[in-house]
């Protein structure tokens, strides 16, 4: 069995569209969408919730008004700013440390365990699929990032699946490391531009880093062909294998709206050149 | 005044509103809070002249002073520090583990031999600068294999002049570093575009604005690849929209090579300008 998850660094190069081309092409896989605070293969895949969890991220700091002196010690030591002047706590800020409570004279401060998301496992058109959902303004997102890659891992194993598929998250911090562990294979999407470039490098140095192997796709690369020609000559000049060029298409967009894979509409360029690039990334898993 | 431009959806263009916003008004300070994939200095070229660490702190054990008490330990919510205690000396063991730590502080607190100091470790850089005389340019860069994006966004956030515009450029999604990056703010500008994925994290996004309390407005761009429900949202929710920008190839080629939207269409100077009197009204209302 072997991960294949897709990143970009940069956002909105098309990610999910392209993980969801694969969903529709490798058949016996498991799918896993960990971008968990902005999910969107749900919005392709209409999956149906087979098995639901709630996702319990840490804890907070209550603060007991009736008990509390005002006297401030909690403000002084906490360092994520997370109580007010009205010595109310800011639940956004709060990492649940637990400082103001060991701190507090008064025992005005509880700690409580807080829901700060769900996850699930539905089955869709195309196999199984893990995703979650995490809270408005939660966090600990790389948290529950691994907890979505370790289901979808054990449903593989279970099922004597060869792939795990992963839709990762934008950006290199925690939800994209959590993402990684233990992938074998980080396809990168970016488009001809200098942001998309720059981000794309970020993202597979922190690929490199953990000792991943890369492979770089072009995304709506007629934008700016040129700018795609120098993202060709960066992967030649770093050793990073150079997968593919996808044309900008109004009808893919058309896809996305009306719910489909760009797979299922029929005679698009976009559909072939992604054939050929999940081709190439087995090809360079084999070698 | 601070307004930051977010969206929960990465990629529907933030940073061509935010840099757009800055070139259309004076005395500006911007602030590049995406420091996982920052990129509003490749449109705005700032001149940089000073450059520190960005740190998150953590503890420091001295060995030498602990007692392999356990006292750490047992009031370290993050489980970040392990102690070995048995009765053979030789194989006690306290164990500190980064990538857990959030460097609260507790520990050291707790410590009843003061065996635990701070300390700091660089998780990336903050540079400051300027573009041209009108707008003041800081933005934090992430060092490659650091989770924290959070504690460096703080820092970028402490250099802030309320004297001046402050615009801050936000990372996508709706987690703790965009959080970490809109709070404060007087207003916040969500950027989304009209497809079921735009239409989906719009939602998300607008939700976080009320769970912050912030007054927020939306931009639709590529307002014609897609449909209506961002606008039918808007209409019922009552979120102004302040513009909608059509896709056209001029203005992806020209952000392609790094060219700000109002370099390549100067008329939309005082469209952003009359979106930042727009937003001053909402905000004084």
């Amino acid at each position: 069995m072997r991960q294949v998850i897709i990143l970009s660094g940069k956002g909105g190069t098309g990610k999910t569209v392209i993980t969801a081309a694969f969903a529709y092409l490798v058949h016996n896989k498991v799918l896993a969408d960990c971008d968990v605070d902005a999910a969107n293969m749900h919005i392709l895949l209409s999956p149906e919730i087979k098995e639901r969890y709630v996702f319990h991220g840490g804890q907070r700091a209550f603060i007991d008004s009736s008990k509390c002196l005002r006297c401030g010690r909690c403000r002084q030591y906490c360092r994520f700013t997370a109580i007010n002047d009205n010595f109310l706590v800011d639940g956004s800020m709060c990492e649940g440390c637990g400082f103001c409570k060991l701190v507090c004279p008064a025992e005005a401060v509880s700690m409580k365990e807080v829901i700060s998301g769900e996850w699930f496992v539905s089955s869709t058109r195309y196999g199984k699929m893990v995703h979650a959902r995490l809270g408005i303004a939660e966090e600990n997102s790389g948290k529950l990032v691994a907890l979505v890659r370790k289901k979808a891992k054990q449903i593989a194993e279970e099922d004597n699946c060869d792939w795990v598929i992963i839709d990762g998250p934008p950006g290199i911090g925690c939800p994209v490391i959590s993402s990684l562990s233990g992938v074998d294979y980080a396809l990168v999407v970016t488009e001809p531009t200098l942001s998309g470039l720059h981000d794309a490098d970020r993202v597979i140095k922190v690929a490199r880093h953990f000792g991943i192997s890369v492979g770089v796709v072009i995304n709506k690369y007629d934008l700016n062909k040129e700018m795609a020609d120098k993202i060709e000559r960066y992967c030649d000049q770093n050793n990073v294998a150079f997968l593919g060029r996808i044309a900008f298409d109004r009808a893919v967009v058309d896809a996305v709206v009306s719910g489909k894979t760009i797979m299922e509409v029929s005679g698009l360029d976009a559909s072939y050149e992604i054939t050929c690039i999940w081709d190439k990334i087995t090809q360079g898993l084999s070698n | 005044m601070i307004i930051s431009i977010a969206s929960g959806k990465g990629g529907t263009g933030k940073t061509t509103v935010a840099v757009s916003m800055a070139l259309s008004l004076n005395n500006v300070q911007f602030l590049d809070c995406d420091v996982e994939a920052p990129n509003a200095h490749i449109f705005l070229n700032p001149r940089f002249y000073k450059r520190t660490s960005g740190y998150i702190t953590v503890p420091k054990i001295d060995e030498d002073k602990c007692t392999y008490c356990g006292k750490c330990a047992e009031a370290c919510n993050y489980n970040a520090i392990a102690v070995m205690s048995n009765n053979d000396n030789s194989r006690r063991r306290i164990l500190h583990f980064p990538n857990l730590c959030h460097g609260c502080g507790v520990c050291g607190y707790v410590c009843p031999v003061n065996a635990i100091k701070d300390s700091k470790r660089e998780i990336g850089i903050i540079e400051e600068g300027g573009v041209g005389c009108d707008i003041e340019f800081i933005h934090g860069e992430l060092h490659i294999s650091e989770a924290i994006a959070s504690a460096l966004i703080r820092q970028v956030k402490d250099l802030i002049r309320k004297e001046k515009l402050v615009i801050i450029d936000a990372p996508p999604g709706t987690s703790c570093p965009v959080i970490n990056a809109v709070s404060g703010s007087n207003f916040c500008i969500l950027v989304t575009e009209p497809t079921p994925f735009g239409f989906n994290d719009f939602v998300l996004a607008s939700e976080l604005m009320r769970e912050m309390n912030i007054a927020f407005g939306a931009i639709i761009n590529r307002c014609d690849l897609g449909d209506n429900k961002v606008e039918e949202y808007c209409r019922k929710e009552d979120i102004p929209i302040l513009l909608k920008i059509p896709f056209g190839k001029d203005i992806a080629a020209a952000y392609s090579k790094g060219e700000p939207l109002v370099k390549i269409l100067p008329e939309y100077k005082q469209i952003f300008r009359d979106i930042f009197y727009k937003i001053e009204r909402i905000c004084k209302a």
